[in-house]
Parts: structure tokens; C-alpha cells; sequence
């Protein structure tokens, strides 16, 4: 186990290593000049580009930027907003537990419904049960999430009026954060209907960021429950006269899930990093958005240092899914 | 404290809901984030209205709804016979807001307003770099460090700015967000605290309104602040709910969870004018968006082919398709809202016709040539792609071939500035200070060929109109030679000039005091909510 653990850590170096090198030099592969960018349409004078771009250092050999940026990482500095002007760390540190309480709600949520829809897709193939499960899960897969969100705002938000439009809390209520997430923060700040404001304001963003890992799960399940239903050692369970419930619940779901649990571990990192729609809609201040405002913006500290810890987290989600392999299945425990 | 803070904002936020009488929240759907909370180092709307408009005030103001300033923290001021020295005299009594961890021992003096420049211009003043790659854009792209000989204290109350040159926009460029007056005193108790990046995370000063706090990308709180020059604000507390979808923002307003917002969907006007619980406010932005030829370049040098060219753009067709009919076609250089705005110019008509024997007469046959579209929208331009194609149809039928260019956008603004570029850049302009000098020597002076005149235009009797009001300071005279320099911009048509898009805000029923600024700034002070 510690091998294993300290094999996979042995790669995450140039792992991390690629990463920097990739965020740092694709970002300057794009068109686009940042101190440009910081004065819109009003034109700067050619000594001015040249004083800012050395304030911040763009005039240096691109090596030399490289290497002090990394310098600056293994000291904890990720660098600082061209933009906001603020330490990257700050920032991410702020928005993070926001994207993370809305990617951790979207998965329980996909995995909630998605296993069991599955399960049952697949022991009742091909009736109307399984085929409607599939199909709604094909039209959610192809859900274009922008309107999806929009639509259940104006439905659930506007028409009915039972959940909030948008927010991750009623401006009703007002705390410091002390976790960053909102659902602890507004348990422990003691304000009575705090905790249902946030709760409520989780829904709608929690459906739409869920939706296609929902379908992804569901569809990855019944196929690999299938798999294993077809077994021989399931015909055996059967033929031994244990319990359905038995059959699928203990012997077939536990192989079944080795797949699906890949499954969640890559959804929930393209969650982490690709919730930009969902956090559009919802105003939801996480990091998707923030990542892409800077893209726009050409702001390469936040790129290179938003794009290293994001990628730092998924390395780590992935470490704990191949972990998790192992209290599934025996045989590769590690 | 905090405790007092949550509670107080509990019951603000209450009073929105039962619309009850002791406490008055108004909430605002912004569009986006600030990039920080000192208006000097920064140039983006976004930012100025969350720190410059609510937190601070500035030596002059610009008079609500007007382009035209009046006083504000300076309560007179006078200017030399030579032009080259303004004395301002401060406002007595002025008291600056407080913080959890600062209250103020004094009231605003010369210090503060010194202070406040100076930081901007100085780069041995400590202040001067106090956030790593800080750069006082404004300060700069408004040609202060040219322009600025010295700054001195004559006494507490009174500052006086002498320049190196004739500048009768200076009065106007001290009334924008970027010349906002700080207090020195919380400056010097930041840097002895050594906390001085505080000074762009919590701001204070004279203005109507507290910061209270700033949660990232989701909401910034503030209170009014009690002891205000101008008397304390109607509302109590103001919020600002970062909400950066415009379709989201309109159903928070039809919810309910907030009272006005900025910049909807050209789409939802209409269905926003028909809802009983809204009301709508328009009024032409401070903005051009315009086609500009290069000027230096054949057949363009040619003042027949421009004019031909203007007149077979049909305006009105690109302000239905792109604005949904939520912009004016323009004529002149600057917006209809600008003092010095000439009305009696008559715009080129469209007539495809006239315009095909004008190029014809030229002797300009099979004229193939680029429009370059932005890649971006812009408020003057929702869609520079489609207008593009409008004009690309337009330019058709008069025997002229278009093709349509885009870069992206950095690279657009640097490449569109070059003299030798070739075909017709579609760009704008979004007005800083409501000085028409802004517009017309900003965009179209001499100085800014091979800048930001990117018509390449350089016509000496414009020039000396332009530079001649620039050192005026009698406004009267200046609007005439203002009026007379759009005369001649009309004759040349360096531009077709498209569109003003309009300001569209909507807001509940119950809001009152709210008065649009033609300058696109959305400021809160004397708002109220009718019970």
C-alpha cells in the first residue's frame, strides 16, 4: 500500500511538471496582449507597454519567467492577478469551497439516482422501464446545460416560485466565512433559516451540474451491470437459490462498480474544472468562471497558477478513485 | 461588531422581502466583479460604479444625469488668466467614513487631496507600487503625467494644480473615478500596520456610502454612511448581487431579489416594458461605434469615395438587426447626450443610387475591399460580425466587393492601429469624462495618427479647431469650435459614423431617485424605495 501510494506520488512530479509547462506556454501561444488588454480601446503609448510589461516582468527571457515561477510555487506564491492585482492563492482559496460544495452536491446527486436507475435499466432490460430510463438519460447527456439552466430558473424560480433564481444564499444573510462552504458556514453562523437559504439555493445549480454525469452513470451502470449479470459465477448465485436481492445487490453490483467508480472519479474532475456554464447561470462564485474571465482576459498568472492547483485536485481525486479500487475488489488491493 | 453587522444586514434584507418601513435595502444586480476597490488602478465601469461611485467622491462631480461637473469635495475653484493654474478650495466639514479597525481623527484637508494625485504620479512615493504590477492607467491614458507640473498645499483647505499646458478637459478629468480623493490618514495607518494592499480591499472614504464587505464574485455590502457632506441616504444599506447572466438578472428583478440592473438583452426590453412590476429607463449612451477608412490609402484619400461609401451604409437596417431597434443611427462623431453636439448637421442619406454614381464620377470602378469586424461585443457594437454583413450587402450594391476580417480582440485593437493597414476598421468608443475633446482629438486629432485616430485622418483645419477648444476655457467658445471641427469631420467623413446604442435600464416600480448618467455609470446616492 505505502509502495503503491509512493509509486503514484512518484508520478505525479512530471505529471506536475508537464502541467506547468503546458499552462505556462500554451496561454503565451495565444494571440493577445495582456498589457494591452489592460487599457481596452484607448491605445498605449509604446513607452508605457514598455514600463508595464517590465513591472511584470513580461520583458525577461521566457525561461527565466518559467523558472521563477515555478521558484514561486515551491515557495507557496502562485503569483498575482494582473487584473485584480490580488495573490492568486487568495482568490482560488476563496472560490474554491464554492465550486467544490456544488461539484460535491452534482455528484452525490448523479450517483444517488444514476447507480440504481442503472441497476434497474439493466435487470428489467429492454421493458418500457429501461428503455424510458435510457432515453431520458440520452436526452440529458445531450442537454445543452446553458438553456437547461435557464429553463428550470424561469419554470422553478420564476412561474412557481419555489426556488431561488440565483446566489448561494438569500442576501437575508450575512456571516464571514469560516469554511468557505456555504452549507456548514450558515449551520454554524446559528442564524435561523440560514441553512435552508443555501440549501435551497443548492438545488436548481446541483440538477444542472448532475445532469450529465447523471446520465453517464446510469448508462455506464446498466451496461456493466449487464456485464456481470451474464456471469457465470451469477448464474451460480441464482442456481444456489440465494435472493435476488442477494444476486445483484452483493455479488454483481461490487464487480459492477469498478467501472462506474472510473466513471465518478473523471466526472467528478470534470466537474471541478468545467462547471463554467452552471456557475454562469447561477452566479455561482467558483473557479470555472473565474478561470475563463482570465482567459479572456489574457491574465497569465491566474491561468498558469488557477490551472496548477486545478489540476493538482484532479490528480488527487484520481489517486483516492484508484484507491477506492481496492476496497472494492480484492484483487487489486494494493 | 460583527455580530451588530449580521444582524443589521438580517434585518435590511428582511425589510426587502416584508417591505416593511425601518430599514431600507436596496439591491442591485451587477454585472460583474470589481477588479479591486482603488478607482485608480483600474478602467473598467464595473469597477468604478462598486468603488469609485459609492465609496468616494472627487474635487468636482459630474452634475446627475449631465456630462457637466459641478462641485463636489472642492466647493469653488478658480483658474488663472493664463489657464495654467486651478485653485481648488475644499469643502469644509467633509468627514470620511470608518472602518472596524480605523476612525478617523480629522476631517478631509489639502493632504488627502495631495495625497491622492500624488501616489498616482509619484513613483518614489511608497504608495506608488503598493499592489505588485499596479499601474494608474487612467491617470496616465488621461496624459496627467504630461500634463501635471505640481501639486502644491496653499493652506489646509485649499490645493492648487499648476500644468504645463492649456487644458480645459483637466476640469472634467479630475471629476472622473481615477481622480477620487482618498484619506491620507487610513493610508498611513495601513502602511504602519503594514497592511497597505487593505487600501484596494477595503476602501474608505467621503462617499455616500460604507464599504461593509466584499464576498468574491457573489455580493458587496455596504451602509450609508451616517456623517455624509450631503446628507445621509435615503436607503440604508446597499447591496450589489454580482449576477453576471443578463437573462438571470432580469428574472432576479421580476423575483424581486433585486431592484434594478444593468445592460439586459437587447430581446427582453420589450417583454420588461409590458411587465407592470417594471419600469424602464433609456437614454443614448456616451458612445459612437463607427466604420473608419484608412484615410492614407487609395481610393480612400479620395473625400468622393468615403462620402459614397457613408452614403451607401443603410443605418437604420443595422440598428434593427443588431440592436433591435435599441441604438440611434448616428451622424456625428460624439453622442447626441455631449454638450457641443452640433444638431443642425445633416447626416449623408442613404441612397445607394447617388452613391454608385459618386464612386463612378471618382472614377472608381470594381472596388474590392476589407471591413473588419470585432470579435467582440462591445456596448457601441452588440455584433460587429452582422453588422459587417449589412454593410458587406450594402457596399454590394453599389458595385463594391467586401471581405470581412476579424483577429482577436487584443490583436485587432494592435493591428487596426497601424497606418499602413489596409481596409475600413470597425471599432467605437465609449466616452471617459463627457468632454467632447475625448471624442474629436481623442479619435480624430493628428497627435492620435497611428494610435487611437485609426482613419489615419489628419486634417489641419479640424486640427486647429480641436487643439484650439482643447485650450479654451470659456465653455461657450469651446462649443463653438467644437461644433464647427464636426462640420468639417462631416464634409472629409473620415468615418461612416454608425450608431449610439442606447443606455437601457431597467428597474421595479418602486424605485425612485435613480437618475441614468449619460456617462454609463450606475451611482446610487439619493435612490429610494417607495413604500
Amino acid at each position: 500500500m505505502v509502495r503503491f501510494l509512493l509509486g503514484r506520488l512518484a508520478v505525479l512530479i512530471p505529471t506536475f511538471i508537464g502541467v506547468s509547462i503546458i499552462a505556462f506556454s500554451f496561454i503565451r501561444l495565444l494571440p493577445g496582449d495582456p498589457v494591452a488588454l489592460l487599457s481596452g480601446e484607448r491605445v498605449m503609448s509604446p513607452e508605457r507597454h514598455a514600463q508595464i510589461s517590465a513591472q511584470l516582468g513580461f520583458d525577461r527571457p521566457i525561461v527565466v519567467q518559467y523558472l521563477d515561477y515555478i521558484w514561486g510555487i515551491l515557495q507557496g506564491d502562485f503569483g498575482t492577478s494582473i487584473v485584480t492585482k490580488r495573490p492568486i492563492l487568495d482568490q482560488f482559496s476563496a472560490l474554491f469551497p464554492a465550486t467544490l460544495e456544488l461539484a460535491t452536491c452534482a455528484i452525490i446527486f448523479a450517483v444517488v439516482l444514476g447507480i440504481p436507475a442503472g441497476i434497474f435499466a439493466a435487470i428489467k432490460r429492454g421493458s418500457f422501464f429501461d428503455q424510458t430510463i435510457m432515453g431520458t438519460a440520452l436526452v440529458g447527456y445531450s442537454m445543452p446545460i446553458f438553456w437547461w439552466g435557464l429553463l428550470l430558473i424561469i419554470f422553478f424560480s420564476g412561474t412557481l416560485q419555489w426556488t431561488p433564481v440565483s446566489g448561494r444564499i438569500s442576501l437575508l444573510y450575512f456571516f464571514p466565512p469560516v469554511t468557505g462552504f456555504m452549507l456548514i458556514d450558515s449551520l454554524l453562523s446559528g442564524q435561523a433559516g440560514a441553512f435552508k437559504s443555501a440549501a435551497s439555493h443548492l438545488i436548481l445549480p446541483t440538477i444542472v451540474l448532475g445532469t450529465i454525469p447523471l446520465a453517464v452513470i446510469a448508462r455506464q451502470t446498466r451496461s456493466a451491470m449487464l456485464e456481470v449479470l451474464s456471469e457465470d459465477y451469477v448464474r451460480t448465485a441464482r442456481a444456489k437459490g440465494l435472493s435476488p436481492f442477494r444476486v445483484v445487490g452483493i455479488h454483481a453490483l461490487r464487480n459492477a462498480m469498478i467501472p462506474v467508480i472510473t466513471t465518478i472519479g473523471l466526472q467528478v474532475g470534470v466537474m471541478l474544472a468545467g462547471a463554467i456554464l452552471t456557475e454562469t447561470i447561477f452566479s455561482w462564485p467558483g473557479i470555472g468562471k473565474w478561470m475563463v474571465d482570465s482567459v479572456f482576459r489574457r491574465d497569465y498568472p491566474v491561468i498558469q497558477g488557477g490551472l496548477l492547483l486545478i489540476a493538482a485536485i484532479i490528480m488527487i481525486v484520481n489517486l483516492i478513485v484508484d484507491l477506492l479500487y481496492g476496497l472494492i475488489n480484492p484483487r487489486i488491493r494494493h | 461588531m460583527l455580530k451588530k453587522m449580521t444582524f443589521a444586514a438580517a434585518l435590511a434584507a428582511a425589510t426587502i422581502l416584508s417591505g416593511a418601513a425601518n430599514a431600507k435595502t436596496f439591491v442591485y444586480c451587477s454585472e460583474g466583479s470589481p477588479e479591486g476597490f482603488d478607482p485608480g488602478l483600474y478602467t473598467a465601469g464595473t469597477t468604478f460604479d462598486a468603488a469609485a461611485h459609492t465609496v468616494y467622491n472627487r474635487l468636482l462631480e459630474f452634475k446627475k444625469g449631465t456630462t457637466e461637473t459641478e462641485p463636489g469635495l472642492a466647493e469653488s475653484y478658480e483658474v488663472s488668466d493664463d489657464g495654467l493654474e486651478y485653485t481648488f478650495k475644499l469643502r469644509p466639514g467633509v468627514k470620511f467614513q470608518t472602518t472596524d479597525f480605523f476612525t478617523p481623527t480629522r476631517e478631509l484637508n489639502a493632504d488627502d487631496v495631495i495625497f491622492s494625485f500624488d501616489r498616482q504620479m509619484n513613483s518614489e512615493n511608497p504608495w506608488n507600487q503598493y499592489v505588485a504590477g499596479g499601474s494608474w492607467e487612467y491617470f496616465a491614458g488621461m496624459g496627467f503625467p504630461e500634463l501635471i507640473e505640481s501639486i502644491e498645499k496653499v493652506d489646509d483647505m485649499t490645493v492648487k494644480f499648476k500644468l504645463k499646458r492649456k487644458e480645459a478637459p483637466f476640469l472634467a478629468n479630475v471629476a472622473m473615478p481615477f481622480a477620487s480623493v482618498m484619506s491620507k490618514e487610513y493610508a498611513d495607518k495601513l502602511e504602519a500596520d503594514g497592511n497597505m494592499a487593505q487600501l484596494n480591499q477595503k476602501p474608505l472614504g467621503t462617499g455616500p456610502f460604507q464599504f461593509v464587505a466584499y464576498q468574491q464574485d457573489a455580493a458587496i455590502r455596504y451602509k450609508a454612511h451616517p456623517d455624509y457632506w450631503n446628507g445621509k441616504q435615503p436607503i440604508d444599506d446597499l447591496v450589489f448581487a454580482i449576477t453576471t447572466d443578463a437573462a438571470v438578472r432580469y428574472q432576479k428583478l421580476q423575483a424581486g431579489e433585486c431592484h434594478l440592473m444593468p445592460y439586459p438583452n437587447a430581446a427582453d426590453v420589450e417583454a420588461m416594458k409590458a411587465n407592470d412590476d417594471l419600469k424602464v429607463m433609456e437614454q443614448p449612451g456616451l458612445n459612437v461605434a463607427y466604420l473608419a477608412f484608412n484615410t492614407t490609402q487609395a481610393p480612400f484619400d479620395k473625400v468622393e469615395v468615403r462620402k459614397a461609401l457613408s452614403m451607401a451604409v443603410n443605418k437604420q437596417a443595422i440598428v434593427d438587426a443588431v440592436f433591435q431597434g435599441a441604438a440611434t443611427p448616428a451622424k456625428n462623431p460624439i453622442p447626441p447626450t455631449m454638450w457641443s453636439y452640433n444638431e443642425s448637421i445633416q447626416d449623408d442619406p442613404y441612397d445607394p443610387e447617388a452613391a454608385k454614381k459618386m464612386l463612378e464620377d471618382a472614377g472608381v470602378t470594381d472596388l474590392s475591399m476589407k471591413i473588419w469586424a470585432m470579435p467582440v461585443a462591445r456596448p457601441y457594437m452588440l455584433n460587429a460580425r452582422r453588422a459587417a454583413e449589412l454593410m458587406q450587402e450594402d457596399f454590394a450594391k453599389i458595385g463594391v466587393d467586401v471581405e470581412i476580417v476579424s483577429y482577436e480582440w487584443a490583436e485587432y485593437l494592435d493591428r487596426s492601429k497601424a497606418k499602413d493597414r489596409d481596409g475600413a476598421v470597425m471599432l467605437g468608443w465609449t466616452g471617459d469624462n463627457g468632454d467632447p475633446d475625448n471624442f474629436l482629438d481623442t479619435l480624430l486629432g493628428c497627435d492620435a495618427v497611428g494610435g487611437n485616430n485609426r482613419a489615419q485622418w489628419c486634417n489641419q483645419e479640424y486640427d486647429d479647431l480641436v487643439t484650439k477648444a482643447k485650450e479654451t476655457t470659456d465653455q461657450a467658445e469651446r462649443t463653438k469650435l467644437y461644433e464647427e471641427a464636426q462640420v468639417i469631420f462631416k464634409r472629409e467623413a473620415p468615418w461612416v459614423t454608425i450608431d449610439h446604442s442606447l443606455s437601457v435600464v431597467p428597474m421595479r416600480k418602486e424605485v425612485t431617485g435613480f437618475v441614468q448618467s449619460p456617462l454609463g455609470d450606475f451611482a446610487f446616492d439619493g435612490v429610494d424605495l417607495a413604500e
